[in-house]
């Protein structure tokens, strides 16, 4: 299992593995909201944080598709299948589901903060947010290897899983934009958006694992 | 161990494109699969290998102890694509194989050798030719030990001297006692082989 995250990250921060690709995409979402709004610092600094979380929920679905297509295209993933006896599909699919994350996610929580400067937020409402991003996002990524499994057959299913599972990751963006608000004004609750955006990461690291493994297995031709 | 496969059918998009296969294998047996194009040769070793659900029959493993847990467990299947990543060195691509498939047999630059690549283990995937992909493609059959080897067609692309060598590593491999079902219209220059031909009925 090691071996597996070690290779998926590695192909994720070589050249083509899209790390930087999503970071930029970032920070052409979040560079453009001000043009669109206008200069009004308060304003930008009270939706900040619910910008932040939609550029990085965005920037995190570009990569999907490649989560398991590559795998595929050169016959990895049959020999994936092959061996779910020795290594359980689920677990295979964490694995890179994890990769996946550390590879093309996390710069994004890291590059947060800068783009939090960007939008006028005070420091202690850029940190909730980066915190809120570190823990809510890889809930994106295990809801998304499920879509991406369901779509491994399709040409041109990028867009296809986008469509897929936004719907599903509305509450996680709601729970992780509310937690972000809390921390800055006073009178809202940070704790316990925060924990229910712990438990829906936890719940879908099982869960989302399971759906893909059980698409992939069906999806073999 | 013996591999046995009883009355074994499957079907593509909800037409049956085989049925009733029944063989038998012990020990440094081989099966040969032939037939033309589109006879279901490829099929039948996906389905043997469990990527595709069988329509009727079943295939199971005996004698083989509680070591393994399944056909799909015991084989190493090699299809039409190599399964390695253009964008890593030879190396790294059979460290990982190595390592996921586990039971480690041979280390890379043995495999390497065996296969007659001597010094490409540096080199990207991606710069090999076709030929060079394939054989490293075997090369990781070598790497962790599986007692049945399903190969589809694994002398496409290759050439003859390289042909030859498959031949003897398939031969050392049934005589350490492994089993070896190949889909193939090229002869392999093997020995003492089971012949089953598809689409003849």
């Amino acid at each position: 299992m090691l071996a597996l995250y070690r290779r998926d990250l590695r192909l994720g921060l070589r050249a083509g593995g899209g790390a930087l690709v999503g970071v930029l995409f970032f920070l052409a979402v979040v560079a453009t909201i001000p043009f669109g709004i206008g200069p009004d610092l308060n304003l930008l600094a009270r939706i900040g944080p619910a910008i932040l979380w939609i550029g990085a929920l965005l920037a995190s679905l570009l990569g999907l598709d490649r989560l398991f297509q590559a795998d595929r295209d050169d016959g990895s993933l049959d020999l994936m299948i092959v061996a779910s006896d020795r290594h359980m599909l689920p677990l295979t699919v964490l694995a890179k589901c994890l990769a996946h994350w550390t590879g093309t996610v996390l710069p994004l929580v890291i590059a947060s903060p800068l783009f939090g400067l960007l939008m006028n937020m005070e420091p202690l409402a850029i940190a909730a947010t980066a915190l809120t991003l570190l823990v809510g996002t890889p809930a994106i990524t295990f809801l998304g290897a499920a879509g991406a499994a369901v779509a491994v057959a399709l040409p041109r299913g990028g867009l296809l899983i986008s469509v897929l599972i936004l719907p599903l990751v509305i509450p996680i963006l709601i729970f992780g934009v509310s937690a972000s608000y809390g921390a800055a004004a006073d009178p809202q609750p940070f704790l316990q958006p925060f924990f229910i955006l712990c438990a829906l990461t936890l719940l879908l690291a099982v869960v989302g694992p399971m759906a893909a493994a059980a698409a992939l297995r069906w999806s073999a031709d | 161990m013996r591999l046995v496969a009883e009355n074994l059918g499957a079907e593509r998009g909800g037409e049956a494109v085989f049925d009733g296969v029944n063989f038998a294998l012990g020990p440094g047996g081989m099966l040969v699969v032939t037939g033309f194009n589109g006879s279901g040769k490829s099929t039948l070793l996906r389905v043997v290998a469990g990527l595709l659900p069988a329509r009727e029959g079943s295939v199971r493993i005996e004698e083989a102890g509680d070591r393994f847990a399944g056909v799909a467990d015991a084989c190493h299947y090699l299809g039409h694509q190599n399964a390695m990543k253009p964008a890593m060195t030879v190396n790294e691509n059979l460290e990982f194989w190595r390592s996921f498939h586990g039971d480690p047999d041979l280390d890379t630059a043995d495999a390497i050798d065996a296969v007659g690549l001597e010094g490409v283990g540096h080199l990207p995937f991606g710069y090999l030719s076709t030929g060079q992909k394939r054989r490293i493609s075997i090369a990781k059959l070598l790497v962790s030990h599986r007692p049945i080897w399903l190969l589809d067609e694994p002398t496409a692309g290759l050439d003859r001297a390289s042909e030859g060598r498959v031949s003897r590593l398939i031969d050392s491999h049934r005589e350490r006692g492994g089993i070896v079902v190949a889909a193939t219209h090229l002869p392999l220059g093997v020995d003492n082989i089971d012949e089953l031909r598809m689409g003849e009925c």
